[in-house]
């Protein structure tokens, strides 16, 4: 019971990073109908800025944070404004085609950049090594990190969104474009702007898991993960995604104890298409089929 | 500018539209027949695996050109193929048959995958095959008895009706054969009223559904269809590697067989052939740009995949059509020669489609 437990914890943990990374999909794709496939390496993006701040030039941590999440806005906001809005209207494979070659590219970009390189990094987080015990349940610092962090991001998040006109003029613009426009919303601007706050998400995402993962230019795979979370949770609605991160989290964790090998790594996998079979739409999906 | 007269039903779905594209094909059918002659063992080995890469963009290209069914999970099918392919032979069946006993293998896997396609909708579509990809690679490594997991699995000497296939020009002959017989099938599909309820999916499912198209149907039969010439298209990859591993069938794989599609010219039979010809011939390209670029840059581990990367953004940005989009405003440039005006080709400003209700 209690390994349950602590499996069910540690899945929970990583489940957070998968429901971020998801929600990044989700704001873009809720705005955009675009789905974006360089959401995980936007991850490793950030997680190698934090890297450089902190650990190459010495920064404090939060400063960092604070560096390499502003960086990473500022690339999302650029990525919509200067290679997505052209291509508006394309058929959804040559978007999905276009994330992908984007994503290459970062890794790629990632590679060659002086300091940062193919190899594995780690930097020092001020909660390295701690633990907490809750009677026979053990937590690691960095998963209690993560499972906190994750609270707040998303409380923010609903804040945001629910109580600041700039949030609400963002659901408006991702509900319905048309009358966004006749209510006087700079719609395009806000895409870029959802643009540049997911792939904020994803750099603490990436920054989260660095200290667990570690940092290195392939971190951007464990995002695909966030595919099935997004599916699960019906890939329009953000308490989905949530949701849908932390089941696919548990899942695997403890697929990955009581199943043979090689279902950890394919648990998501098959949830997913089962998932899309009984349900195509997701576990919390709304969509509806378009009329003429 | 060449204008065609129609007379009757048959010059429209005729294979060759004008008199000269029968000379051309006939050039080139006779230069890819008497290639060994003249053609040094190197380039007979690539112009082989440009023709059987291109058998499994083709298959691709059906789906995605054609269908409009985006699929990140071709790359297993190519692997149940190759799988299948050296299986099969292992255990002794006859080369021809084999390959069409792999091609079906897949093609009926194919028609499983694509069924969920029925109720997907664009981007479910796409993750739905990609976690499909994920799932049919770790069988591959994990089925140990059957595929030899990690390990890899040799793939038994070619021989045709006791004829040991055993040097590259006998291979390229083989490879030929079967790819000019998979794209003479696939034009003669889209040319038939399969291949127009195809194309009608792919420019408009509501329109398609209302003019009699029965959608499931169509969308399996195209899934099946596909994943049967790209398993075939695998098989042949089985007998050019010689050895199967796993990992050569990941989602890498299917986003090759996508970018292939994609910088070939979406939506055209011809583009299979140039995709298949650029996945080929772009990191030979870049080994040699290696030694003129300075050391730094030349030696960086990510340099191919960088350029891979920028070519295919490149492409959807300023190219749509891919290469043979080019290719035909090319011609049209020099057939209307100088009247060419500037706008002809001007993207139209387009909108977001939507595929929600509001």
């Amino acid at each position: 019971m209690v390994e349950f437990v602590q499996l069910t914890v540690n899945g929970i943990a990583i489940g957070c990073i998968y429901a971020l990374v998801a929600l990044g999909f989700v704001l873009i794709y809720k705005a955009t109908e675009t789905v974006n496939f360089a959401q995980g390496d936007l991850m490793m993006l950030g997680a190698f800025i934090a890297y450089s701040c902190i650990a190459l030039w010495g920064l404090p941590y939060l400063v960092g944070i604070l560096i390499a999440v502003a960086v990473l806005a500022a690339v999302g906001t650029g990525l919509d404004r200067i290679v997505l809005r052209p291509v508006v209207g394309q058929p959804t494979f040559a978007i999905v085609m276009l994330t992908i070659g984007i994503g290459t590219m970062f890794r790629a970009g990632a590679s060659m950049t002086p300091g940062w390189g193919t190899e594995t990094y780690s930097f020092a987080t001020p909660y390295s090594g701690s633990t907490l015990r809750f009677g026979t349940v053990v937590i690691a610092a960095e998963h209690m990190t993560i499972i906190l962090a994750t609270i707040g991001l998303c409380a923010g998040l609903f804040a945001f969104f629910r109580f600041t006109k700039l949030g609400v003029a963002m659901q408006a613009s991702s509900q319905n474009q048309l009358a966004a426009y006749y209510m006087g919303i700079p719609v395009k601007t806000m895409f870029s702007l959802i643009w540049g706050i997911s792939a904020g998400v994803a750099a603490v995402a990436g920054i989260l898991m660095a200290p667990i993962s570690l940092v290195d230019i392939n971190m951007g795979f464990i995002g695909l993960k966030a595919f099935p979370a997004a599916v699960l949770g019906g890939f329009g609605s953000i308490p989905g995604a949530i949701v849908g991160g932390l089941i696919i989290g548990v899942i695997e964790a403890l697929a990955g104890f009581y199943l043979p090998a090689g279902f950890k790594d394919t648990a998501a996998y098959i949830v997913l298409l089962v998932v899309l079979f009984v349900r195509p739409h997701g576990l919390f999906g709304q969509m509806a089929r378009k009329k003429v | 500018m060449r204008f065609l007269f129609r007379t009757d039903y048959n010059q429209d779905i005729d294979l060759f539209q004008f008199r000269l594209d029968r000379f051309w094909y006939g050039m080139l059918f006779a230069s890819l027949a008497t290639a060994p002659l003249w053609l040094d063992d190197y380039w007979i080995s690539q112009v082989t695996y440009v023709a059987g890469f291109s058998i499994s963009v083709l298959g691709l290209m059906l789906l995605a050109g054609f269908t409009g069914q985006v699929s990140l999970g071709h790359a297993a099918f190519v692997g149940i193929g190759a799988y299948a392919e050296a299986i099969l032979m292992q255990r002794g069946v006859p080369f021809p048959i084999s390959l069409i006993l792999a091609g079906v293998l897949s093609g009926l896997i194919g028609a499983v995958i694509g069924l969920p396609a029925l109720r997907l909708v664009g981007i479910y579509l796409a993750i739905a095959t990609f976690a499909f990809v994920i799932i049919v690679q770790e069988v591959l490594t994990r089925w140990e008895s059957l595929t030899g997991g990690n390990n890899g699995l040799r793939v038994p000497e070619l021989t045709l009706f006791g004829l040991a296939i055993d040097q590259d020009w006998k291979f390229y002959y083989v490879t030929i054969v079967v790819a000019v017989l998979c794209f003479l099938g696939v034009v003669n599909v889209l040319r038939s009223p399969t291949g127009r309820a195809f194309i009608a999916i792919r420019d408009s499912e509501i329109a398609a559904q209302s003019l009699g198209v029965h959608l499931a149907r169509y969308k399996t039969m195209a899934f099946a269809l596909s994943a049967a010439i790209t398993g075939i298209g695998g098989g042949l990859f089985a007998h050019k590697a010689g050895y199967l591993s796993p990992e050569s069938f990941g989602l890498i794989g299917s986003i090759n067989l996508l970018v292939a599609v994609l910088v070939g010219g979406i939506g055209s039979v011809h583009g299979a052939v140039f995709g298949a010809a650029f996945i080929a011939v772009l990191p030979q390209i870049i080994a040699l740009l290696k030694d003129l670029l300075p050391d730094a840059l030349a030696h960086q581990p990510g340099l191919e995949a960088g350029v891979f990367g920028l070519i295919l953004v490149l492409t959807i940005l300023f190219e749509p059509l891919g290469i043979y989009g080019r290719y035909r405003k090319l011609l049209f440039y020099v057939s209307i020669f100088p009247l060419y005006k500037r706008a002809t080709f001007k993207r139209q400003k387009s909108y977001t489609r939507t595929e929600r209700v509001h």
